[in-house]
């Protein structure tokens, strides 16, 4: 165990990254991601969801094996097969999921794996010693290192996953959407704190979407796109609008087919709905016939926004009404009978029965109405899983295929295909294409203009950007719980919308 | 991938479907035949009718208190108290049958009862949200310690004649048989052909999506473990009035025998697959091997360590099976 701090070598990248690739199976999450990271520099790496981020962040945390490309630590080729290796090699992550113990103290969560000893046992004092120090580090010169971890505040916790890191005498730290579950005030603490580290001559990785944030402490952005890298700017000769274009990319309107469909009148009134902290007085009009786009950052409240809709979290104030009725969601049940349909974020958590073959995923949400006599009506579930299989083109061997089997944009195509067979007036779609790859993306978003243009209501939240302006009649932006601004789709251009999705309370 | 990607060869005849569908039962039935014929060779008297029959009429009541169980792992729930249940159900019929209640009062009584009793866990399960291994754990404790402190230990004898159902024959067979296969038949299509059956699937599957379509699935939860407990009664019913008295102990580890059975018959533990054919034909697969043990001379103890290593190769090649046919997220 070393404890002293060593300073980085003079002059090289302190890690480098060469043309890093990596697939799962047939999809290719990552190709040829180069990035030089500095000693002392903060480096900004971003891109979309799905532009590979995560991917690169876990290959370096020695979780994923790349499929390709090398990686160079201090000038040296090295392999990362496991995070202790990574660890060894001087790099700590500090992931967006804090992996931590809670029934732990903190002292043991700060050397979790790797207890000093001392004669064979645990050298407890020297544990909590350490502790302290790292801590105090940290600006947490008072905490109680004896604490359970389970007893802190997010921000606490995330200052001991540092620890920890800075524990393996680390020199490079990535730090993934750190400030994505902190507030206001913690999150500026923290970003002091990473100039701190930087100032030690710690190479830091910041993923982090708040382009604020990435201007205030960054001293170079990388920008990642459908897993290639795509180009390094310094802070000092660029702006938030460059950046968001990088991130982007092609022009947004030669991205997706979308077909003009006739606006109708409005299906869905929401007014002041409101739940939690996560969902506060959202009041918009869904007209039939429009595909009203939801922007906003991962945590911002938009899938909460769905739940509510769709009765997973019942609404605690606020009205909503259906065709100029008031209606009350009470559960997904009632969402279902009233005609509201909801297609979730993660659709192997929550839409689609894996063990299952298509035709009973199909037909689970219409079983009441397929049998009749009190028993499965064969031919009729046959039917309805066929329709729904046709309609969306799902490409498998048959309706009898197992639905795990699939891929994933098929998997998605079966989820929509048992929604639509309820004749939904509402469709909401939450990530409709994500860990869709390009090809099957198109399908899905020719298939969501199509049943737009059948009449269907559709709100559809999307975390990519140019998924939701290419798509949207009207775009509406929320962040922190609140619907931040709603855009016609001439008005919603990439700036406008990135802007009203990272600015900070202040900015409203 | 769309287009690209090479899917697995699957049937498209019926028998190929059928196969697909039905392919752990036919494995189990054919293990039995298997087992059938060799040991027959080796010891002609094996396959004597009157062996048969008596290894299937006793094993009967294992094979309908496996299709409750089938319910329950289906759902992705377990129930270690249905051994002691049994138990305690045996010994409330039987004192019903000798206090002169009438004949059907002591037969109807324990089903009922077993569904009540079951009630309880499953309310538990469902709305407390306690772990159903946490509370059947429990409520065997309780069962099994209630039904030493109400009886004392005393066995219930000169039960009525006529109340001894696992005696009587339908047509020249022996009534637990009968019932054995009938209950298989009746809750297997059941489970296939009726909303509510297809819903246990979807919920074990996926709870979070089935709930996401509208089924309430705490209420299907208490439902399933009331089913069961009635199972459980019917198994009592065949179970006590084998002999001539009730034991007021419960069988040993008859609940490990009851969820092997499941498990064996192709019950996967993970929940959403499985059917009450499998189970009750594994059942029958241990009365077979239990009894052939003793056919070809080794010791009945091996039993347990031959089911068990069945057990865990079940369970492993149901893991590889899932992890092939279902990978990606």
């Amino acid at each position: 165990m070393t404890i002293a701090q060593t300073p980085p070598p003079a002059g090289g990248p302190a890690l480098s990254v060469r043309d890093i690739s990596k697939s799962f199976g047939p999809v290719k999450a990552l190709k040829t991601a180069s990035l030089d990271l500095m000693p002392g520099e903060v480096h900004a790496l971003m891109g979309e969801n799905g532009a590979g981020k995560s991917t690169l962040v876990k290959i370096l945390a020695g979780m994923h094996a790349p499929s390709g490309g090398a990686i160079l630590v201090d000038g040296v080729q090295t392999a990362l097969p496991s995070p202790r290796r990574a660890a060894e090699a001087g790099i700590a992550v500090v992931h967006q999921e804090l992996l931590l113990f809670g029934e732990l103290t903190v002292a043991e969560n700060v050397f979790a794996g790797h207890y000093p000893r001392k004669g064979g046992m645990v050298d407890w004092a020297f544990m909590r010693r350490r502790a302290q120090e790292l801590l105090a580090d940290l600006d947490c010169h008072d905490l109680d290192v004896d604490r359970k971890l389970g007893s802190l505040s997010v921000a606490m916790r995330q200052r001991v996953e540092i620890a920890r890191a800075l524990n393996h005498n680390a020199r490079v730290l990535i730090l993934d959407e750190p400030t994505a579950a902190l507030g206001e005030r913690d999150a500026d603490r923290l970003l002091e704190i990473v100039l701190r580290l930087r100032a030690r001559g710690v190479a830091i990785l910041y993923v982090s979407h708040r382009m604020n944030e990435i201007f205030r402490i960054s001293d170079r952005m990388s920008v990642l796109r459908d897993g290639t890298y795509i180009a390094t700017r310094n802070a000092r000769e660029t702006t938030e609008g460059a950046l968001i274009s990088l991130m982007v990319g092609r022009p947004v309107d030669q991205m997706f087919p979308k077909t003009e469909v006739p606006i109708g009148g409005p299906v869905l009134e929401v007014r002041g709905l409101s739940c939690g902290p996560m969902v506060r007085e959202a009041s918009f009009t869904l007209h039939k016939g429009e595909i009203l786009g939801i922007a906003g950052l991962v945590g911002s409240g938009r899938t909460e926004l769905a739940h509510v809709l769709f009765g997973v979290t019942p609404a605690q104030s606020g009205t909503i009404h259906l065709h100029g009725q008031e209606i009350r969601i009470a559960s997904p049940r009632a969402a279902r009978d009233a005609g509201i349909a909801y297609v979730p974020e993660d659709r192997g958590a929550q839409g689609l029965v894996k063990p299952l073959p298509i035709r009973e995923n199909i037909s689970m949400a219409v079983l009441d109405r397929i049998s009749p006599a009190g028993l499965i009506n064969r031919a009729k579930e046959a039917a309805v899983a066929k329709r729904g299989f046709d309609m969306l083109g799902v490409r498998a061997s048959g309706p009898e295929q197992i639905a795990g089997q699939l891929s994933g944009g098929n998997q998605q195509k079966v989820v929509i295909a048992k929604w639509l067979q309820t004749n939904p007036w509402v469709l909401i779609l939450d990530e409709p294409t994500r860990g869709i790859d390009v090809g099957a993306k198109a399908e899905i978003h020719r298939l969501i203009c199509e049943l737009a243009g059948q009449g269907l209501a559709i709100l559809m939240i999307s975390s990519e950007l140019p998924e939701v302006l290419a798509m949207s009649d009207r775009v509406m932006v929320i962040a922190e719980g609140r619907i931040r601004a709603t855009l016609p789709r001439e008005d919603a251009t990439p700036e406008a919308v990135g802007h009203a999705m990272t600015a900070r309370r202040s900015a409203s | 991938m769309i287009g690209s990607t090479t899917l697995p060869p699957s049937g498209t005849g019926a028998v190929r479907r059928f196969l697909r569908e039905y392919g752990h039962e036919i494995l189990v039935a054919l293990a039995i035949f298997a087992l059938l014929v060799g040991v027959g060779l080796y010891n002609p008297r094996f396959v004597s009718a009157r062996n048969l029959t008596t290894i299937f009429s006793g094993n009967a009541y294992i094979a309908v208190a496996a299709i409750g169980m089938t319910m329950v792992i289906v759902i992705r729930e377990i129930d270690l108290s249905v051994g002691a249940l049994i138990g305690v159900l045996a010994t409330i019929s039987g004192t019903l049958a000798v206090s002169g209640a009438p004949i059907w009062v002591a037969w109807t009584v324990p089903i009922v009862a077993g569904a009540a009793i079951n009630a309880i866990s499953g309310i538990l399960v469902a709305y407390a949200r306690i772990p159903s291994i946490v509370v059947t754990l429990g409520m065997m404790a309780i069962l099994q310690g209630g039904l030493i402190t109400a009886t004392g230990g005393t066995w219930i004898s000169n039960l009525p004649p006529e109340y001894l159902l696992a005696k009587m024959t339908v047509f020249g067979l022996p009534m637990p048989l009968v019932w054995a296969i009938v209950l298989t038949i009746l809750a297997g299509l059941w489970m296939r052909l009726s909303p509510f059956g297809r819903s246990l699937y979807l919920i074990g599957g996926n709870a979070e999506a089935a709930r996401a379509v509208g089924i309430e699935v705490p209420r299907r939860i208490v439902a399933v473990f009331m089913i069961h407990g009635a199972f459980a009664g019917l198994a009592t019913l065949l179970f006590a009035t084998q002999l001539q008295v009730i034991q007021s102990t419960t069988p040993p580890n008859l609940e490990l025998i009851v969820i092997t059975s499941a498990v064996i018959g192709g019950v996967s533990i993970l929940g959403g697959t499985g059917t009450v054919f499998g189970s009750s034909l594994a059942a029958v697969l241990f009365a077979t091997i239990g009894s052939a043990l003793i056919f070809v001379n080794v010791s009945a103890y091996w039993l347990r360590a031959f089911i068990g290593t069945l057990i865990l190769l079940t369970v492993m090649a149901d893991m590889l099976r899932r992890k092939r046919t279902m990978k990606g997220a």
